[in-house]
């Protein structure tokens, strides 16, 4: 007799991991091109900003939906890792896992922790103080606020530090899971390897704009 | 050679084993793995000592009986080989040498160096089979036409020999790519379509019931396997359940 598909079943919680993933991939794509007009351009980027923070379609379809994706790519990442941890109860003395696996595939919890811990960093940088500017103190809406605010954060040293190592962390996480999302998908032929080096060309392009930029307005200010 | 081996000793199933050191001389870098374990042993032996318990079989790569976790990876440094066909010249004189069973929470220990692979069997039990009518009108298997190339992926899958150095390398003790070997060699051919639904959400649910971890897609297990089964076919496993999924 068939077994009915279980919700809980290894393979399609693998595939919720993925698609999180590919959604969380895709955000990375608008989220750097936005922050990379801040050094072509002060006026654009007041302007976008404004328009990502006050558009209706944005705020209350498009934030609580990433916040979803946010919170079960980060649930189901430490359900697999416990289960992971739970089917070798009794360690090897000796593991070679450099030997066929890479450092990137073997960490993926490691750099998702440092990238959990810098949202924490980065929400209370700019996410609470747009909640509390808006929500709580109630203040009209200002256009030209958001690039002040931007090289304001980036003027700590210690800080700008923090988010490049986090961003260099963000790129050995998607160095392995842009692939790996394809994988889980049941991605598999003659595309594969293509979309592979995309992968790799994404995981390095994304995480050094994200540096550059910091860096630019720390230095630049 | 002389060497130093730093082997797993464990009497029975709920002892909880330790490592213990043995120094061996007079190796040839020409003897197989197993040989050098068997030199130990008849040293054991002749000192009224307990033998190590290590399992094998055919000693030429293709029941898939031996395992064993040699200096930190599942049959050793070498590469497409099982242990039996692992060779002392790997190594360097005076090396000191790891082995332990392999480790997995679906793969426990018996004694030594053996453990108990029949979760494997049960995975098979599952659904790792095709149901033929037997009664004398069987039609001949060779008078359906196959594409080459599936018949060629599917016999590449069918040589996965079991033997769960997949899962002992794994670092998630995932047991996918043996999974998947023998999904992909019934799902290729027409003979197993017929039950291919059934086949994959059976013998995906028998597989997480024994306890093995999720893939991780690190490729660890592509590289480790004895008979080089690609990670393709984990691939398509997956596309096999979700086609499944919908379905039922």
């Amino acid at each position: 007799m068939a077994q009915s598909a279980q919700l809980n079943a290894s393979i399609l919680k693998k595939v919720a991991m993925a698609l999180s993933g590919i959604f969380l991939i895709t955000f990375l794509a608008l989220h750097v091109t936005l922050n990379f007009i801040s050094v072509i351009s002060e006026n654009v980027f007041n302007e976008v900003s404004h328009f990502m923070g006050y558009n209706p379609l944005i705020q209350y379809v498009m934030q609580p939906v990433l916040a979803f994706g946010v919170i079960l790519h980060f649930v189901m990442g430490f359900v697999l890792t416990a289960q992971n941890s739970a089917a070798r109860p009794i360690s090897y003395a000796r593991y070679n896992g450099a030997a066929n696996a890479s450092w990137s595939s073997r960490n993926m919890i490691i750099s998702g922790l440092v990238i959990l811990a810098f949202l924490g960093l980065h929400f209370y940088d700019f996410w609470f103080p747009e909640l509390s500017y808006k929500y709580v103190a109630g203040e009209a809406p200002n256009a030209t606020r958001y690039y002040e605010d931007l090289v304001h954060k980036f003027e700590s040293p210690v800080r700008t530090g923090l988010y490049c190592i986090s961003f260099i962390l963000l790129g050995f996480h998607l160095w392995h899971g842009f692939a790996s999302s394809l994988q889980s998908m049941g991605m598999h032929n003659k595309y594969s390897r293509f979309l592979s080096k995309v992968g790799y060309g994404f995981a390095v392009v994304v995480p050094a704009a994200f540096v550059i930029i910091a860096l630019f307005h720390h230095f630049n200010n | 050679m002389k060497l130093t081996l730093k082997i797993w000793r464990q009497k029975n199933a709920q002892d909880k084993g330790g490592i213990v050191e043995y120094p061996i001389d007079g190796i040839e870098p020409d003897m197989s793995f197993l040989e050098m374990l068997d030199v130990l042993n008849e040293q054991l032996i002749n000192k009224g000592e307990e033998p190590v318990a290590f399992d094998h079989d055919c000693r030429e790569g293709i029941c898939g009986m031996c395992s064993l976790f040699i200096n930190g990876e599942a049959h050793g440094p070498d590469r497409g080989v099982t242990t039996c066909q692992l060779h002392m010249r790997m190594f360097k004189d005076g090396d000191t040498i790891f082995i332990e069973p392999f480790r997995a929470k679906a793969f426990p220990v018996i004694k030594d160096l053996v453990v108990d692979r029949s979760s494997f069997d049960r995975i098979q039990h599952a659904g790792g089979f095709i149901s033929v009518n037997t009664s004398g009108n069987t039609i001949d298997a060779n008078t359906i036409p196959v594409n080459k190339d599936d018949a060629d992926k599917s016999f590449d899958a069918a040589a996965c020999i079991g033997c769960g150095a997949c899962v002992a390398t794994c670092k998630n003790s995932s047991a996918m790519l043996f999974v998947s070997a023998k999904v992909s060699q019934y799902a290729l051919l027409p003979q197993g379509k017929v039950e291919a639904t059934d086949r994959v959400l059976n013998m995906v649910h028998q597989m997480d019931l024994e306890g093995f971890g999720n893939c991780t897609n690190t490729g660890a297990c592509e590289v480790e396997c004895p008979k080089g089964i690609s990670l393709e076919n984990i691939a398509r496993m997956n596309r096999e359940y979700l086609a499944a999924s919908l379905k039922g």
